[in-house]
């Protein structure tokens, strides 16, 4: 009987993980985020969501077919990019506007830096810093949620033709008796009217709560999932959610009443979506623990100092493409040490082994350390 | 022999246009490039203006260059282009004032164009002036080209008109973007890439052919 042996280097033991199956599970915990959303937006959200992430998929089958990267739209990266992507715009963004802020996710965030893997900064927040700069009247025209016939009519802005300035969301709210108010997200009417949302509608977004995003408690739930399976890295949240609570209660706590509690610094605009979906893409956050904690502090405080001391009402989107940009710093100061090149095993060889009382190192005796030579004509 | 130095003429005046495009190929002129291609008008004279002192000083720089010491040379150039560019910069002044308000300090900046003093230092110094000046211009040429590309696009993106004149309408959405200074960056980029693929191609279909004739 022989035994057969075979002989390979580390590692022995491979996990079941890949990268299909992670992003199939984060395609599935999205599913019910954009299931409310259509809820609570109706047509307009559904077709902004499919546009949206039908040409992410195109373009990234273009740069698939093209370019010299890698990958696969089996593979889900581009899915997730395009659902987030939609997740971000407001429902009623023209629709040719998605294709476009789709197609430079792609390009500008994706296959630029090489394909899936090798991205630097998360490409549906690429795209959506791109549309924010180009249309920056389009991005902030938010509508109300639960408006009575959203099943049955399109918010007139999504069919703008293409190239063409999208019509006036505010005269046609005006026309159904709503007003301007009411198509203002949380966090524009705290920085420019100084009200705050109440606390249940900010968590749950199923009554009063305008204008915003899916429920944060959704989709904490979804991240849960997702955190409990092991297929997203729980630290990052909870330290981009700790950091900003932490420095909005500082601020509450020494200025008072001039800034917002912190609970609704949480859970108001798209911190907690930003933290669950977007700070934790593998590729572009750190992969050290201590870094993660580190680069999750980052995002949550560059997130309240956005909100509360710039121009803009929301700050996460820049916060976490900042956060990207310093992980490889992050990762290259918070390495860790190497099994057995420990500072305690260091101590003990010092306390181990004593010197010999007439032991003299070579330069307390004069020595000279000879000048290397370097032989001009190497013999070969 | 006519024949000859006619070729070597033509392919003088392309080698700018294409082979060594400064904006596409060389990369050089950076400033004015991202700067002022906002709009195509403001692309084309700038891309004139370029042109007008690239060409007058490569000229008078081939004719002096057997009197000049080569200690001085740099100087010497630089005191030639400050000329020319003097000159546009009252002329410009004097045909539109408008044109002068958008190209704003790019048009003195020309001195400092490395285009310019690099023709005058790599090509002008070393041929007779009739070369010299055909070189320049079919730099120039390219230079202009380069800058109507990025000027053309970030205009008809970013207003919506082409020269001035309204491309699609009163209802047309700007892409702000465009016209800030990272669409600049983001054009460039794109032209930079199309020109580089083709280039590749092109290689790729020679290497192909030569290999083919080879065996």
């Amino acid at each position: 009987m022989t035994v057969q042996t075979e002989i390979r280097s580390a590692p022995h033991i491979k996990g079941p993980r890949s990268v299909e199956q992670i992003m199939a599970n984060v395609v599935y915990s999205l599913a019910p985020i954009c299931a409310f959303f259509v809820y609570q937006y109706g047509i307009s959200a559904l077709a902004s969501i499919l546009v949206v992430t039908a040409s992410c998929l195109l373009a990234e089958r273009v740069f698939v077919r093209t370019g010299t990267q890698a990958g696969s739209l089996s593979d889900f990266s581009a899915t997730i990019t395009g659902l987030l992507l939609a997740l971000t715009l407001p429902p009623g963004f023209p629709l040719w506007m998605g294709v476009v802020a789709g197609f430079s996710a792609m390009a500008l965030g994706k296959a630029l830096f090489g394909g899936i893997g090798f991205n630097v900064f998360n490409p549906a927040l690429v795209g959506r810093a791109f549309v924010q700069a180009a249309f920056p009247a389009a991005i902030a025209t938010y509508t109300p949620s639960f408006l009575p016939g959203r099943f049955t009519e399109f918010i007139p802005s999504s069919l703008a033709w293409p190239l063409m300035a999208p019509a006036d969301t505010a005269a046609w709210l005006k026309a159904m008796q709503y007003d301007a108010l009411a198509s203002a997200s949380p966090l524009a009417r705290w920085k420019f009217e100084g009200f705050v949302t109440p606390a249940w509608d900010l968590v749950t977004s199923l009554t009063g709560h305008m204008a915003v995003g899916p429920s944060p408690l959704l989709i904490l739930l979804c991240g849960a999932y997702l955190a409990l399976r092991r297929f997203m890295d729980w630290r990052i949240p909870i330290a981009v959610l700790g950091s900003a609570g932490l420095s909005a209660l500082l601020i509450y706590a020494v200025f008072g009443t001039r800034f917002p509690d912190p609970f609704f610094m949480l859970f108001s605009g798209g911190l907690v979506l930003g933290a669950v979906f977007m700070a934790t893409d593998m590729a572009t956050s750190p992969v050290t623990p201590r870094g993660m904690w580190l680069y999750g502090a980052l995002i949550g405080l560059l997130t309240v100092v956005i909100r509360f001391y710039s121009g803009l009402p929301e700050g996460v989107m820049y916060a976490i493409l900042i956060g990207n940009a310093a992980t490889p710093l992050i990762e290259r100061i918070t390495q860790p040490t190497p099994f057995g090149k420990g500072v305690s095993i260091r101590a003990r060889r010092q306390a181990t082994y004593t010197l010999h009382p007439d032991y003299i190192s070579r330069e307390e005796a004069g020595a000279k350390t000879p000048k290397k030579r370097f032989l001009k004509n190497k013999p070969k | 022999m006519s024949d000859l130095s006619q070729t070597r003429t033509f392919d003088e005046f392309m080698e700018g246009i294409w082979r060594q495009n400064p904006v596409f190929v060389m990369v050089l002129g950076m400033c004015p490039t991202l700067a002022v291609t906002v709009s195509a008008m403001n692309a084309l004279s700038m891309g004139l203006a370029t042109a007008f002192v690239l060409v007058c000083s490569c000229g008078l720089v081939s004719l002096m260059r057997n009197i000049v010491p080569k200690e001085v040379r740099i100087a010497t150039y630089i005191v030639i282009i400050a000329t020319f560019v003097t000159v546009v910069d009252y002329a410009i002044q004097a045909v539109s004032l408008a044109v002068y308000d958008a190209l704003g300090a790019f048009i003195q900046l020309i001195v400092v164009n490395c285009i310019i003093l690099g023709r005058a230092e790599a090509h002008a110094s070393k041929h007779p002036p009739a070369t010299a000046m055909v070189n320049a211009l079919g730099m120039s040429l390219g230079f202009v080209i380069g800058l109507l590309a990025l000027g053309t696009v970030r205009e008809v993106l970013g207003a919506g008109t082409l020269f001035g004149v309204s491309l699609f309408g009163a209802n047309f959405q700007p892409w702000v973007v465009m016209v800030l200074p990272p669409g600049g960056f983001i054009v460039l980029g794109a032209w930079l890439l199309l020109f580089s693929t083709l280039k590749q191609r092109k290689e790729v279909r020679l290497a192909e052919q030569g290999g083919g004739h080879g065996a």
